[in-house]
């Protein structure tokens, strides 16, 4: 699905990742850890397209990143739903607006997806909460808004930054569960996390590997979490 | 652009629309500069025509007609005048000539000597009106037959100061018609300030469109149609106004002379009617180009 071949990134004070090399199988779940600062959400901004990498080569869906033109990096962004660390809405439309809208700028027609849209409001449980604008919205409703919004074109891989970054344990829980459900469902889930007791939850419940961020490298994280 | 395309984008997506948040202060102004714009073209427009008709009735008028003039003592007139009517026969090109009256040629002077002064007691010269044919005569030549057998004979074709006349309504109708470029240039670079600082103003949504899968057509689609839109509507009420300020101009009027015809006439009134369009497809170009530029910058 999306591979790092010896990737490399520079802010331009120094580098921050070297010889980063992954492979995202169909599938997969992998979690993606590291103390703060190390290069997380870079690592996941090169997948997804949003950064290109100063040196080697990111592949998603056997297409060169780098070679693709703002218009196929649309297409690229349909194919990955994100749930980003701080997850953006457009504040001035509704909820339900706001989880349909990679439905709507990919011209796709809302009343046909009214069935489906409801659903998926009621699986993160956001059923109520259709008509509020998004500040009106606690953290954790955020968070699951933003993995709603991500998962509604049905894309092949979901990457999510810190989605249980400021939530309570028990919202943690749930959003890890939606994930797990997902991967179920054959999609193929990379999540960066700094919650290693998440983390070991995860691992009860589904073949999830870890990859760690140390020294600007990325390594495989064994059996010692 | 298709059809399609056109039908699509003012009809519009709704949707797309809804995504960036409405811009109630730049918009009024938006509806305001077009109105502006449009009402001033409309009289640079009147301006325009009106200098056009002028020069080509000056043109026309004063191209077809000449005067002879025959400065002769009394008692030779009357045979230099029956002279010169013969040469002007005989010349090609001449449709007609005509010796004024004695009458007549009082009538003329009336206004300068009262209307009972005695022409006889004064060396008053003989005119005689040649109208032109199609095609005209040979001016140059005629003056040297003329000097050559009625020495006293002076063809006046009125050449000489209808040029600068001339001259005078067409560069009139230039300007006007370079004062209309210079604002639809202004409406266009007005369109793009404007269009630009809504597009920086909404720079948080169209990072969100973009993180959601939005091309930039999609994007700028929202922008343009509402630029088009304003523009349309805008120009629509500055020409409508416009139109109706020329209407309440005075008639065209022989003691008003060139001002009062200031005005459109006959199929003239049809010309304000493609401010409208102009202006919308100004607005149309101006924040496409504006948009695709602008997104590049963006994200």
């Amino acid at each position: 699905m999306i591979e790092l071949d010896n990737v490399g990134y520079n802010y331009g004070g120094g580098e921050l990742l070297t010889n980063v090399s992954v492979k995202l199988a169909p599938g997969s779940f992998h979690f993606l850890t590291g103390p703060s600062g190390a290069g997380k959400t870079t690592l996941l901004k090169l997948c997804y397209g949003a950064l290109h990498p100063t040196s080697g080569r990111v592949r998603a869906f056997n297409m060169d990143v780098k070679g693709l033109d703002r218009d196929q990096m649309a297409m690229l962004r349909r194919r990955v739903g994100v749930v980003h660390q701080d997850c953006r809405f457009l504040d001035h439309l509704p909820l339900y607006e706001n989880i349909a809208l990679p439905l709507t700028v990919s011209g796709r027609d809302l009343t046909h997806e009214d069935g489906n849209l409801n659903e998926l409001l009621k699986w993160v449980g956001l059923g109520e909460r259709l008509d509020a604008l998004p500040p009106e919205l606690s953290g954790g409703e955020r968070q699951r808004a933003a993995l709603a919004r991500a998962v509604i074109l049905s894309p092949e891989v979901v990457i999510a930054d810190e989605p249980t970054g400021n939530v309570d344990w028990e919202m943690s829980q749930r959003l890890l569960q939606l994930l797990i459900e997902l991967n179920r469902m054959g999609k193929t889930i990379l999540v960066a996390s700094h919650d290693l007791s998440l983390i070991r939850m995860a691992k009860n419940h589904v073949q999830a590997r870890v990859l760690r961020i140390s020294n600007k490298q990325l390594q495989l994280a064994g059996a010692d979490l | 652009m298709s059809q399609g395309r056109i039908r699509k984008m003012l009809v519009g997506d709704p949707q797309a629309d809804r995504a960036v948040p409405p811009s109630g202060f730049t918009a009024q102004l938006t509806l305001f500069v077009s109105g502006a714009m449009a009402f001033l073209v409309v009289f640079a427009l009147a301006l325009s025509l009106a200098a056009g008709r002028l020069a080509d009735r000056w043109a026309d008028e004063l191209a077809r007609a000449a005067t002879l003039r025959i400065n002769a003592p009394a008692d030779e007139r009357a045979a230099q005048t029956e002279a010169v009517m013969k040469i002007l026969r005989q010349t090609p090109g001449v449709a007609s000539a005509r010796a004024l009256t004695v009458e007549e040629q009082a009538a003329m002077l009336a206004p300068w000597f009262g209307a009972d002064v005695a022409l006889e007691a004064l060396p008053v010269p003989q005119l005689i009106e040649v109208i032109e044919g199609e095609p005209g005569y040979d001016a140059t030549g005629l003056q040297l037959r003329l000097s050559a057998e009625v020495p006293g004979a002076v063809l006046d074709d009125h050449t000489r100061w209808r040029k600068p006349l001339v001259d005078a309504a067409n560069s009139l109708r230039l300007l006007a018609m370079v004062a209309i470029l210079l604002i639809g240039g202004a409406m266009a670079a007005m369109i793009t300030l404007a269009a630009n600082a809504a597009l920086a103003a909404n720079a948080q949504v169209i990072e969100v469109l973009r993180l959601v899968g939005a091309q930039d057509n999609y994007i700028a689609q929202a922008f343009i149609r509402r630029f088009t839109l304003r523009a349309l509507l805008g120009s629509a009420v500055g020409v409508a106004l416009g139109m109706v300020g020329v209407l309440l101009m005075p008639e065209a009027s022989e003691e008003g002379g060139f001002l009062t015809g200031l005005g459109f006439q006959g199929f003239g009134w049809l010309w304000p009617l493609s401010v409208p369009p102009l202006g919308a497809l100004v607005a149309f170009v101006a924040t496409g180009t504006a948009a695709r530029r602008k997104l590049k910058e963006l994200a």
